[in-house]
């Protein structure tokens, strides 16, 4: 069997496309390569959809942190504290159990005239169930992050704001926030590099592998366990990786450059990957 | 472990949740928590240890030695740490084994790579498959921390490395003026001065390594995570505690577990942090000393 014919069958494998059955044995570097890269998709949804989304949550956390009101300051530390606080290892494990205790069937809402009912059984899934936690573990994180850039914000830009008349939210939209952005955009690179790192646990952490569609890492171990040998599997992943870490210093690097175009070169702030918001 | 324990399917209520808290399972469950905390007690140190080794290397004059320290200080950049601890172990098991099968059985002809097998000879094996249960165990515990301590140096080598340039280039300077070599200059100015540079670093590191002590599941140890799945499942009747699925709970108290932990390890470290600011040319000492004024 050529490689092509490999890349051919495996290539989707992990969303279940192509050959149902994995290979058993006579392991080639290209069935390594092309099932374990197949299995990249799942990092990369895990990833990209739970920074999208965190993104957002992130900075309503933030403000919310910043907030003079304990009604929204208190739930916000809460929020951070519980998450950053404790191992993703443990919150996947929580969630999952969660998760599997909801009604198969379902949860009966009742309206009065009529009853609804929630369907629950798709969030003991790994691609909503995880999502859901890894989702709410880097808005937790991001958070941090944002809201030390907020308070970093220079006293001079705004009361510049103030000295136009700016206020509220055109003040925030205009001012405050691209500054914040700015300010926390290198240490976030870091948040979303190891977010993706991060995506790998989830095939290890009580979410079960659906007819063996998982993400990288769980075809490595496949190959590792069933080949005793872990040179190969394992530097594949390490070089996939590798590769996802350096597209994403590039884009965030991007978006970086044009958040401080207005600066002096001096001046601009370059991203530094520091390990220090690994899980 | 009491005396009115001994007939659990007579107990009702508190009685039966005291009794069932204190079974045996429920001991080891909690001595498990002291294999987390030894694991920490030695990865600590250890990986401290290797970070300094790595950053020294790093700075090293000569030039293989600075590739190592420097492949070592970047290894954990791109790549994700639970990929090496799912290899570190297996690679220094079979590094170890494969040592020992070239002294003791020199006259073995096959091959080790036996199509998907890895083959010893016998004697060469580790542990040896007659020794006892424990010998296994903490065979298995060994290559965790040996795991931890590989990844966690490499990140300390960083938070090192980068301390060790942030001493003021003065403070060399005056070392040299004084007619200091390398060796004391690096002993005498740059290791004692760099600490305080490094803390942050390291707080965090210690903060991380608390928060990677679940993965020794995934090693294998039968850790707090092996042991909250183990009795938190649902138990049928044929056991003498029958329970639905209680995992929940079970995480739950994990969940509380690591936050108590991070909490006081996090209070801890504002202590240090104040204690090593003292007398020190940063912001945190200037403001110590206006205080103290």
């Amino acid at each position: 069997m050529s490689c092509w014919d490999t890349v051919r069958e495996y290539g989707l494998r992990s969303i279940g496309i192509g050959e149902r059955l994995l290979p058993r044995t006579d392991f080639t570097l290209c069935e390594h390569v092309t099932l374990i890269g197949s299995g990249m998709i799942w990092n990369l949804y895990f990833g990209i959809l739970a920074l999208f989304f965190g993104f957002f949550l992130a900075n309503a956390v933030a403000l919310a942190k910043a907030s003079a009101n304990p009604w929204l300051r208190k739930p916000a530390e809460w929020f951070i504290y519980l998450f950053r606080g404790s191992p993703l290892f443990i919150q996947f494990f929580l969630a999952y159990e969660t998760f599997v205790l909801l009604p198969r069937a379902g949860i009966d809402i009742p309206l009065g005239f009529t009853t609804i009912t929630v369907a629950t059984s798709w969030l003991s899934k790994a691609w909503a169930g995880a999502l859901i936690v890894l989702f709410l573990n880097t808005a937790a994180y991001s958070a941090e992050i944002f809201y030390g850039a907020l308070r970093s914000v220079p006293k001079g830009d705004v009361e510049a704001a103030d000295a136009y008349g700016m206020s509220g939210w055109s003040r925030f939209r205009r001012i405050i926030w691209p500054t914040m952005m700015r300010l926390a955009w290198p240490a976030y690179t870091n948040e979303a590099i190891f977010l993706f790192h991060a995506t790998t646990l989830v095939y290890f952490s009580g979410f079960p592998a659906f007819q063996q569609r998982g993400d990288s890492l769980y075809y490595a171990t496949y190959f590792a366990s069933k080949t005793f040998n872990p040179f190969i599997a394992y530097p594949v992943v390490a070089c996939y990786f590798i590769l996802l870490t350096l597209i994403l210093i590039t884009l965030f690097g991007a978006v970086n450059r044009r958040l401080n175009r207005h600066l002096p070169q001096a001046s601009r702030s370059r991203i530094r990957l520091r390990p220090q918001i690994i899980r | 472990m009491f005396a009115s324990c001994a007939d659990p399917s007579s107990l009702e209520g508190l009685g039966w949740l005291m009794c069932y808290l204190t079974s045996g399972k429920h001991m080891l469950f909690y001595s498990s928590i002291g294999i987390v905390l030894l694991l920490l007690l030695i990865t600590a140190p250890i990986a401290l240890a290797f970070g300094f080794g790595g950053a020294v290397a790093a700075r090293s004059h000569f030039l293989p030695l600075r590739w190592f320290g420097k492949a070592y200080t970047s290894m954990v950049r791109g790549v994700p740490d639970i990929i090496f601890f799912l290899f570190v172990p297996i690679a220094m098991d079979q590094g170890f084994e494969w040592l020992r099968h070239k002294v003791k059985c020199s006259d073995w002809d096959q091959p080790v790579w036996q199509g998907n097998d890895f083959v010893v000879c016998p004697a060469a094996k580790l542990p040896l498959s007659t020794s006892p249960q424990w010998i296994h165990e903490t065979y298995g515990f060994f290559l965790a921390v040996l795991a931890f301590s590989i990844v966690f140096g490499a990140f300390a080598a960083n938070v090192i490395h980068g301390a060790m340039n942030a001493v003021p280039r003065a403070q060399m300077e005056t070392a040299e003026a004084y007619g200091m070599s390398h060796r004391q200059a690096f002993r005498r100015i740059l290791v004692p001065q760099m600490w305080i540079y490094a803390l942050p670093g390291l707080s965090n590191l210690w903060m991380i390594l608390i928060k990677a002590t679940p993965l020794l599941f995934l090693l294998g140890i039968r850790d707090i995570v092996y042991w909250a799945r183990e009795l938190g499942g649902s138990k049928t009747s044929h056991f003498d505690y029958p329970h639905p699925d209680w995992r929940l709970y079970y995480f739950l108290a994990l969940l509380v577990f690591y936050l108590l932990m991070t909490s006081v390890s996090e209070r801890v470290l504002r202590r240090i942090t104040a204690r090593l600011s003292h007398g020190q040319a940063t912001l945190g000492g200037e403001q110590q000393r206006k205080a103290a004024r």
